[in-house]
């Protein structure tokens, strides 16, 4: 299965890649590890005229600590993710996530920045990254510009990021001792994209939950807080029928547009939203 | 337009003219002849296209071939020396881990950076990482026998 044909630019700076961004405006798409790009190009779903390899960008691939967050380089892999102690250590959410994305193949190749920017309702990072509270770095003709992770995801497959624009960086900002994090997905069975996916961020101060951060992936167009389940956790403590109270909220809004499809329909998707919330919270009531 | 590329296939410096849109895949049986690797699903999911690429197992069927470019790969006839099988091949034999074999290239190679990282895994460790690997004769509890079974050789 070939993609229908294309010209091929290998950028060797941020800038360059902004440049042939600029000469090709809509024919163009960037391409960092190409696992969500190439399979639609493989099913002419894409067929972008020029693709700009990114992947050639030296100093895309990194994870380090800033002191109050960490910055991930757009073009690090799952594998990366999944593997760094020192996000194990200040922002486990997010190696939580890249740890159940695909396959081990898969999480070699695919980046961080890659699966944001193709912003997949199903793809496991959304949640992850808006449970975080991130901000996501993109650079463009104008210069640099920084997105709160709630402002990045518009649409289905649709984000803030300009058709000139690039993603750089994600900053994710470093838990306190007494902030705990997790992320659980019922995956499909074939593709392990996640029919429903669930990422909580919860800080305790004298046994109260005083920040709450819940997310959805899967549910809806595009990944989502939750704040019905949020609002109903904060101020309470942290337990089985606290849990059990706000969970029940989950995908309730008026606003929010449930996906239905082969695999699930809306009222199980529905079910598995408040499911997963459960277990998610469970799983972190467990770890302070 | 076609594109020069120059990469090492198992040991080997390759330098060829490309057209863009040919798969990592194709690049390696079509215009190598290196059939060892297959093409199984063609969509990323059943993990028979898997080589090494810079000591990572990946899915040739979803890469380019210009993507490689200056890239080590390692495909399952880059495993044997001097004519003696790797210890995973040797597994896959002794175990009975192949019934068709259509799987067992992308198995190998998935194991390979499997026992490169995780030198002594457990059975279960061996099932996660060859999540990325369909076997459709379902042979699978001989893979995981095969795989213990290099794992061991290879510590001795």
């Amino acid at each position: 299965m070939y993609p229908a044909p294309f010209e091929y630019h290998r950028a060797r700076s941020v800038d360059e890649a902004i440049s042939l961004l600029s000469q090709y405006g809509s024919d163009a798409k960037l391409i960092a590890g190409g696992h969500s790009l190439l399979p639609m190009m493989k099913l002419r779903l894409a067929t972008p005229a020029h693709l700009i390899d990114i992947r050639t960008i030296d100093g895309l691939q990194y994870i380090e600590d800033k002191g109050d967050y960490i910055a991930i380089g757009a073009g690090t892999s799952h594998a990366a993710i999944e593997k760094s102690d020192l996000l194990k250590q200040k922002m486990p959410l997010l190696p939580q996530a890249a740890a159940v994305i695909g396959d081990p193949q898969v999480r070699n190749m695919g980046t961080i920045g890659g699966s944001l920017a193709h912003a997949d309702p199903a793809a496991d990072y959304p949640a992850a990254v808006l449970a975080a509270g991130a901000q996501l770095v993109a650079v463009g003709e104008d210069g640099e510009r920084v997105i709160p992770a709630e402002e990045f995801f518009v649409e289905l497959f649709q984000t803030d990021l300009d058709e000139r624009e690039i993603l750089t960086e994600i900053r994710v900002p470093v838990i306190s001792g007494n902030t705990r994090g997790a992320y659980l997905k019922f995956p499909h069975p074939a593709s392990r994209f996640a029919i429903v996916g669930c990422a909580a961020l919860v800080t305790l101060e004298n046994n109260v939950c005083s920040d709450v951060r819940v997310a959805f992936t899967g549910v809806a167009s595009t990944a989502f807080r939750d704040s019905g389940v949020e609002d109903a956790l904060r101020g309470q403590p942290l337990n089985e029928s606290t849990i059990q109270k706000a969970a029940e909220q989950a995908a309730e809004s008026d606003e929010l547009e449930i996906m239905e499809d082969n695999f699930a329909s809306e009222d199980y998707r529905r079910h598995l939203a408040k499911v997963y919330a459960k277990r998610t919270l469970m799983q972190i009531a467990s770890a302070f | 337009m076609e594109i020069p590329i120059k990469l090492t296939v198992n040991g080997e410096v390759v330098e060829r003219r490309v057209e863009p849109r040919l798969l990592l895949v194709n690049f390696l049986r079509d215009v190598l002849g290196l059939t060892g690797t297959h093409v199984g699903c063609d969509t990323s999911s059943c993990g028979a296209c898997t080589i090494l690429m810079d000591g990572k197992a990946v899915k040739s069927c979803t890469l380019l071939a210009v993507q490689a470019d200056g890239a080590e790969l390692v495909t399952v006839e880059g495993l044997a020396k001097n004519g003696e099988l790797h210890p995973i091949q040797e597994g896959f034999w002794q175990e009975h881990g192949l019934q068709c074999g259509f799987c067992t290239p992308g198995m190998i190679m998935a194991a390979y950076q499997l026992l490169e990282e995780n030198p002594n895994p457990s059975e279960e460790e061996i099932r996660h990482a060859l999540e990325g690997n369909y076997c459709r004769c379902t042979g699978y509890h001989n893979i995981v026998k095969s795989v213990q079974y290099a794992a061991k050789k290879l510590n001795r």
